[in-house]
């Protein structure tokens, strides 16, 4: 590929990303309103609540807030421009883990102490989730024989076949990654309970929530995409393999509590690392 | 209409803090937020942290040890901004005035833009407060600058 078509191919995915994860969240908002029996906000709330907080005044607690908070973006977006131009698998995964760590260097810049313990928390959230994450791109390779994504996504086999402990365990992960209850220890980003305020959110205002907002619009579709990574064979199989991801969960989000820290590293080493490393113990076999 | 307004009318987030009153009207503003008055249905979701919000709810009055907060709070929420006054005790002390420790209403402390009336106000009437205030911060960079003025 040449330079032109590669600039046509990330604007292209930055902003199909964007509104796409903007959509989701609506409709992850409007379905939770619906479970409660609410009404609900408007489908394009969350391209409202964009819109107003880039136009609201800049306060920054300090300067490396916002050089955290285009940093989170900005690993964000490459991630998913890596994942859709079909780069190496593990470079990806790290890129994505790097802009969780911008979170967690953006609540420790402040003295918040909310800020300072949802940081903490979103550590943790890193140390459970990442190890089961690296296990699924293991898997991957065991069965392709190869670590980037068009290899994987070309094999003639979905790789859920061969990997179903695997794709379970990914569910879980990527209920962590997207700080969906029982997971949401450190930022609950748009509902009406708090934890610890807004956890490492709780300083960022005006556009610089706005950026990590769409930032985590961008996290949501490419960890969708991950998922609809494992029926790669057909196109309409992998989106409904994505979306299936997304409603449970949706579901799981509105049926389950908060789980303290210990439970949540509990729950992802023995059932996520459990359930994965089952699975690549018997592709051996 | 331009879609910042529109943004802005839609999208109203709120902290609330409860000066010193007797909670009645407290209770009636999570009222309006239950699923049977959703308020969230306007975009309105309850942050309970000043640096995300653009409206202020005050219930209750403010007395001397109260004041101190209300201003802080106030003057972390970036602009443009807007206070609901809910109820008779935020907009005059009400059944506490003239009590020694009381200052009066919240608009002693900082500026109110809508007072809404009852003892306690309806969750109804405190829906209808909050989307005025909405409009108020949806009037161009007015709504900022007004403040500022004052």
């Amino acid at each position: 590929m040449n330079l032109a078509s590669w600039v046509i191919y990330t604007v292209l995915t930055v902003l199909g990303g964007v509104l796409a994860g903007g959509l989701l969240t609506g409709i992850d908002r409007k379905l939770t309103a619906r479970l409660q029996n609410r009404v609900g906000p408007p489908l394009l709330q969350p391209f409202y609540d964009v819109v107003k907080l880039w136009n609201k005044d800049r306060i920054v607690v300090n300067p490396m807030q916002l050089l955290y908070a285009h940093t989170y973006l900005f690993f964000t977006a490459a991630s998913l421009v890596l994942l859709v131009l079909g780069r190496d698998l593990l470079m990806i995964l790290f890129v994505s883990a790097f802009a969780s760590v911008a979170l967690v260097l953006g609540g420790y810049s402040v003295d918040s102490p909310y800020s300072q313990i949802a940081s903490q928390r979103e550590m943790i959230q890193l140390a459970a989730a990442e190890p089961v994450l690296i296990l699924a791109v293991v898997g991957a390779f065991l069965t392709t024989g190869d670590f980037t994504v068009s290899a994987i996504a070309g094999h003639p086999t979905p790789l859920l076949f061969s990997l179903p402990l695997v794709f379970l365990s990914l569910l879980l992960a990527v209920g962590i990654k997207l700080r969906k209850s029982p997971f949401d220890l450190s930022t609950v980003p748009h509902h009406a309970h708090q934890e610890v305020v807004r956890g490492v959110l709780t300083e960022f205002s005006g556009p610089y929530l706005a950026l990590i907002e769409v930032g985590q619009w961008l996290e949501l579709v490419f960890f969708l995409f991950f998922a609809g990574l494992f029926w790669a064979t057909d196109l309409r199989l992998a989106v409904g393999l994505g979306l299936f991801t997304f409603f449970l969960e949706l579901v799981v989000d509105n049926i389950s509590a908060r789980y303290t820290w210990s439970w949540l590293l509990k729950t992802a080493w023995v059932g996520g690392i459990g359930l994965a490393a089952v699975n690549i113990a018997w592709l051996y076999l | 209409m331009n879609l910042v307004s529109l943004a802005r009318r839609r999208s109203p987030w709120i902290v609330h803090y409860n000066g010193s009153s007797c909670n009645g009207c407290a209770i009636e503003f999570f009222a309006a937020l239950t699923p049977v008055y959703d308020l969230e249905r306007f975009g309105v979701v309850n942050m309970g942290n000043p640096k995300h919000a653009d409206i202020m709810v005050l219930t209750g009055g403010a007395n001397y040890r109260s004041a101190r907060v209300i201003r802080n709070l106030y003057h972390q929420i970036p602009d443009p901004k807007a206070v609901v006054a809910v109820g008779v005790c935020a907009g005059s002390s009400g059944i506490f005035h003239d009590c020694y420790y009381m200052l009066g209403g919240a608009d002693q402390v900082i500026p109110v833009d809508v007072y809404v009336p009852g003892c306690a106000a309806r969750p109804e009437a405190i829906i209808e407060g909050i989307l005025l205030a909405a409009d108020l911060t949806a009037g161009s960079d007015a709504g900022g600058k007004r403040h500022l003025k004052r």
